[in-house]
């Protein structure tokens, strides 16, 4: 209270005088009153001035009191150095809402726990396993076993299903309006096991994870509810169909949980039991969670797992592993099962992203760090300035720790600025780099709420700040020597020391910025402009589902229409697009010898589908109509090198082993060119390419439920042909419709995500770098001249020629340039090592990554230094020898 | 001469607080004279030092303060003890007591 009052008063301060005077005032008035002699009166009482300044202190509190005078004359000295403050107010929010940008993004994406009650017993179970030196990771799982590992541990943990959030395409009310929501299969019981509660109807429980197909219930995250239906209560008992059913809201969740991985916010929960792999053994799809029970150990429960895999995937191989070199089986059958703490959730986004992120949190501080060395230079000049003022000061009292004080009070006006500045830079920023994140068909959402956390963060990052770069001007003001400051003859170089040390350090970040910068955009240039080998030029793939399975005959009448369609070139089918996941292989025997262990990736296609996507026919022919499985298949270039020694396999037979020792005896009818099957970086792989016409046990060709039609158009932007296609499609048979339509082109991009997002931060620093640090040199080298003014001015005097003064004014800064270059160099070396894994093509060591910052920094420094060569020399030696 | 202040060093707070125990609402001329006058003109309380520990008082919550307007037309500042000032009362009461009867004992035997 007292405290709050003081504060109150501090805003309020000559009030407080004039309430003092007055009371002393009316006390000697009394006095006078009673009779006493007014001039003795004034004598006994003592000097009021003092006594004023005594109950001022105590009213006021003298600490805070020099706090408010220190604080106004801090705003006072930036405003009268406008250019200067504003300069490093600039460069400080620059810097401070870099980092609470990065803040926001690695919070919401590493850091901030699921909103569920048990979020620190939470643990993913991803597999491990190591080939060739090269290891694996992935936390993919198939149903049967997911429910034998669940029995195994249940008394020391709960563990949960949880499909990867995937975009559905659905519909509420007429099969026409398409409308897309983000869907995740979880099992039931995770929303009791969550602590979550319905908001309205009910929540799914171990009761809808029984019957495989049984339970089309779904559940709405509050969120959607709130954006699709405006908090409609009565959302629960609508249905809508998705894929080939029709499933029933029964309940929406109260509160903020939605779903199980940061970056992909869930719209709709729907029970594992409906995904189509619940059965299957051999289709990894789901991601498995563990909540440990309270005080079960982590050990037991991931030995007990592993366990449980290794016997379930003996099994499963059922002996078709025992013909496969020994590295291979081992590789397969020992994998490891992880136990990782998983408090903030699970996601490609987490694990995708967590290496780049730290290495923006990096570049960020670095950033930081070149403004805090700006304004500590600033402040300095600045200080040179003043070192008379604070000479005076001294002399007439001032403490030491007043005046370190005073010069903290100053920094800490110009940090809190610029956090207000830098803050609103955060707000806007983050949201714009999640937006750069965003493959444009499956967009990250990520929650960054403005709260405690980063506010807090903000703060200390300001305050942190403040004490970077206030306290050395702090200390070298304190430890002024009045006699010689007033005289004007204090040590120059040792201030000028420190200024080129400073600027030496910002070189050096600099350099570091730039060489990260240029490995990031080096990467991203070779991956985008990788050989895919085929077209995504104008070619669309269009997901397309019927009601029921509809015979093969039905599908080729739609893609015959399709190809006569007005715009379209040409039209083949496949099971899924080329680079969008889907993957799925097998081992290869030739001549009844066992497989070689090296896997070949399968696609199902149809006649004419190499024809649409411009792969190139290097032997035989395409597939016809009547080519059948078990039968033709059409292999790969990198096929031929993995089982043929690269000769052409056309016309040649071998089997394809699949899982359970099961061969399937095959011809090949045509090789074709390699293409890139899943992933942009990966060499190319063998593959094989089965038709779509199955024939089952009894001679009968199998019906389709859904196909993946790969539309080539004439039209740049095809994507554009979206709603024309969405309504051709059922006119041909109304059975069929169109799912989802994705542009190859943006498939592909969804690629380089990372990358691009990666140099684009890093241009974007780097520019904010180089912005930052050419300030600073011309900081100081416009210090440096004026401060040798009076020395140029007589070299002028005796008849040194420009160049002469250009080298003396420079020659010193460009000394700490090269040093600087040369420890960032050390230091992008060293810290490459730790980025290599993101690099593509590109090497540390490239001549050409290492002169590039160094040129660009050179070019920036020369910039710089110009007004203040400028400067120096047209100093007039007559006027300047004259002044003083 | 009487005695100087120097009597009352520490004593000041004690003195100020009994006798706003006993009459309230006084302006710090009248707890001036009030000191005097008890004391028989023994204890002088030098004029301009009672304001400042008057207001360290205040801050501390053991007296509050208002204005009032007397017959005079002149405004004056009264005090009166809190509750918190009536507990600090009774512990500055028992101290002074006890270093009494400290120097009384020394007094006697030493």
């Amino acid at each position: 209270m007292s405290t709050w009052r003081n504060l109150k008063n501090v805003f309020r301060s000559n009030r407080v005088n004039d309430e003092i005077d007055e009371e002393l005032e009316s006390h000697i008035a009394e006095a006078v009153a009673k009779g006493r002699n007014p001039e003795e009166a004034r004598i006994a009482f003592g000097s009021s001035l003092r006594h004023r300044e005594a109950s001022r202190d105590v009213r006021i509190g003298a600490w805070l009191d020099s706090l408010r005078s220190d604080a106004i004359f801090g705003f006072r000295q930036l405003r009268k150095n406008k250019i200067t403050s504003l300069a490093a107010v600039l460069s400080l929010s620059l810097g401070v809402g870099s980092c609470m940008a990065a803040f926001r993004l690695i919070d919401a994406v590493l850091l901030r726990p699921l909103p569920v009650a048990n979020a620190n017993r939470l643990y993913e179970a991803p597999r491990h396993a190591v080939l060739k030196d090269e290891s694996f990771t992935y936390n993919s799982w198939s149903y049967p076993l997911f429910k034998e590992i669940r029995a195994g541990v249940k008394d020391q943990a709960e563990l949960i299903a949880a499909s990867e959030a995937e975009p559905m395409d659905l519909t509420y009310k007429s099969d026409q309006d398409v409308e897309r929501a983000q869907v995740q299969y979880v099992s039931g019981w995770m929303f009791p096991s969550f602590g979550l509660r319905p908001k309205l109807g009910r929540l799914l429980s171990e009761s809808d994870n029984v019957q495989p197909a049984g339970h089309p219930y779904a559940v709405l995250s509050q969120s959607y509810w709130k954006s699709r239906f405006g908090e409609d209560p009565s959302v629960v008992g609508q249905t809508f169909r998705m894929g080939d059913r029709v499933y029933e809201i029964v309940g929406v969740i109260d509160g903020k949980f939605t779903g199980t991985e940061p970056g992909k916010m869930v719209d709709i929960f729907i029970s594992v039991m409906m995904h189509p792999g619940a059965t299957a053994n051999d289709w990894g799809w789901l991601r498995t969670l563990v909540i440990l029970k309270p005080g079960a150990a982590v050990q037991p429960v991931r030995a007990k797992m592993e366990a449980i895999t290794r016997i379930f995937e003996t099994q499963r191989m059922n002996g078709a592993t025992d013909s496969m070199p020994q590295d291979v089986r081992d590789a397969f059958l020992n994998q490891q099962v992880w136990l990782e703490p998983a408090a903030s959730g699970a996601s490609e986004l987490r694990t995708d992203t967590r290496r780049p992120l730290a290495i923006l949190g990096v570049l960020v501080i670095l950033v930081l760090l070149i403004a805090c060395a700006n304004v500590a230079n600033l402040m300095t000049a600045q200080a040179a300035a003043r070192a008379r003022e604070m000479a005076l000061r001294v002399s007439i009292g001032g403490g030491r720790w007043r005046l370190v004080q005073l010069v903290l009070v100053q920094s800490g006006c110009l940090a809190l600025l610029a956090a207000a500045l830098g803050a609103l830079f955060a707000w806007w920023a983050a949201p714009f780099v999640v937006g750069m994140i965003n493959p444009p068909d499956n967009p990250a959402r990520l929650l960054l709420p403005a709260d405690w956390r980063v506010l807090g963060f903000g703060l200390a990052t300001a305050l942190g700040v403040t004490l970077l770069f206030g306290l050395l001007p702090a200390l070298r003001a304190s430890s002024v020597n009045p006699v010689s400051a007033l005289k004007g003859g204090e040590d120059p170089h040792s201030r000028r020391r420190l200024m080129h040390s400073l600027i030496g350090v910002q070189v050096a970040f600099c350099f570091l910025v730039l060489f990260v910068a240029s490995l990031f955009v080096t990467t991203f240039e070779r991956l985008a402009h990788v050989r895919t080998g085929f077209s995504a030029r104008g070619v669309l793939a269009v997901n397309t589902v019927t009601k029921q399975p509809q015979p093969l005959e039905y599908w080729n009448q739609l893609v015959e229409y399709l190809r006569r369609t007005q715009g379209v070139e040409a039209v083949g089918m496949s099971d899924a697009p080329l680079l969008s996941g889907g993957n799925w292989s097998n081992f290869i025997s030739v001549d009844g010898n066992p497989p070689n262990g090296v896997s070949t990736y399968m696609r199902r296609v149809s006649p004419g589908w190499i024809d649409a996507l411009q792969i190139p026919l290097l032997d035989g022919r395409d597939f016809l109509p009547q080519d059948s499985q078990p039968g033709s298949v059409l292999v790969n270039k990198a096929f031929a090198d993995a089982y043929f020694d690269g000769k052409s396999p056309v016309g040649r037979r071998f089997d394809v082993v699949f899982s359970g020792n099961d061969h399937m005896h095959v011809q090949a009818v045509g090789m074709v060119g390699n293409v890139r099957y899943s992933d942009l970086r990966q060499p190319f792989v063998p593959q094989l390419y089965l038709p779509f016409r199955i024939l089952g046990d009894n001679g009968k060709v199998q019906d389709m439920g859904s196909a993946e039609l790969i539309v080539r158009t004439s039209n740049p932007n095809p994507i554009l042909l979206s709603q024309f296609l969405r309504d051709e499609v059922p006119r041909v048979r109304p059975e069929f419709r169109v799912s989802r339509i994705r542009a190859q082109a943006e498939i592909n991009l969804s690629h380089t995500v990372r990358e691009r997002l990666l140099a684009t931060l890093a241009v974007f620093f780097s520019i904010v770098a180089l912005l930052l640090a050419g300030v600073g040199l011309y900081g100081v080298l416009h210090y440096y001249v004026m401060q040798r003014r009076r020395e140029i001015g007589i070299r002028i005097a005796v008849g040194a020629g420009a160049a002469n003064i250009a080298r003396i004014v420079t020659m010193d800064a460009f000394v700490v340039l090269f040093i600087g270059s040369l420890a960032g160099l050390v230091l992008g070396m060293a810290s490459a090592r730790f980025m290599e894994a993101l690099f593509y093509q590109v090497k540390a060591s490239d001549p050409a990554i290492m002169v590039l910052p160094a040129a660009i920094l050179f070019a920036v420094a020369l910039l710089a230094s110009i007004p203040a060569v400028i400067r120096a020399v047209r100093i007039d030696p007559a006027s300047m020898l004259r002044v003083d | 001469m009487p005695p100087k202040t120097d009597a009352l060093q520490g004593s000041l707070d004690l003195l100020v607080l009994k006798i706003l125990s006993r009459r309230s609402r006084l302006h710090g001329y009248a707890i001036m004279t009030a000191i005097q006058d008890i004391s028989a003109e023994v204890l002088r309380v030098e004029e301009g030092s009672l304001y400042p520990a008057l207001h360290r008082m205040e801050e501390a919550g053991w007296i509050r303060a208002e204005w009032v307007t007397k017959e005079s037309g002149r405004r004056a500042r009264v005090y009166e003890l809190t509750a918190a000032g009536r507990k600090q009362l009774g512990l500055e009461e028992s101290r002074w007591k006890t270093i009494a009867a400290a120097v009384n004992r020394v007094l006697r035997e030493a």
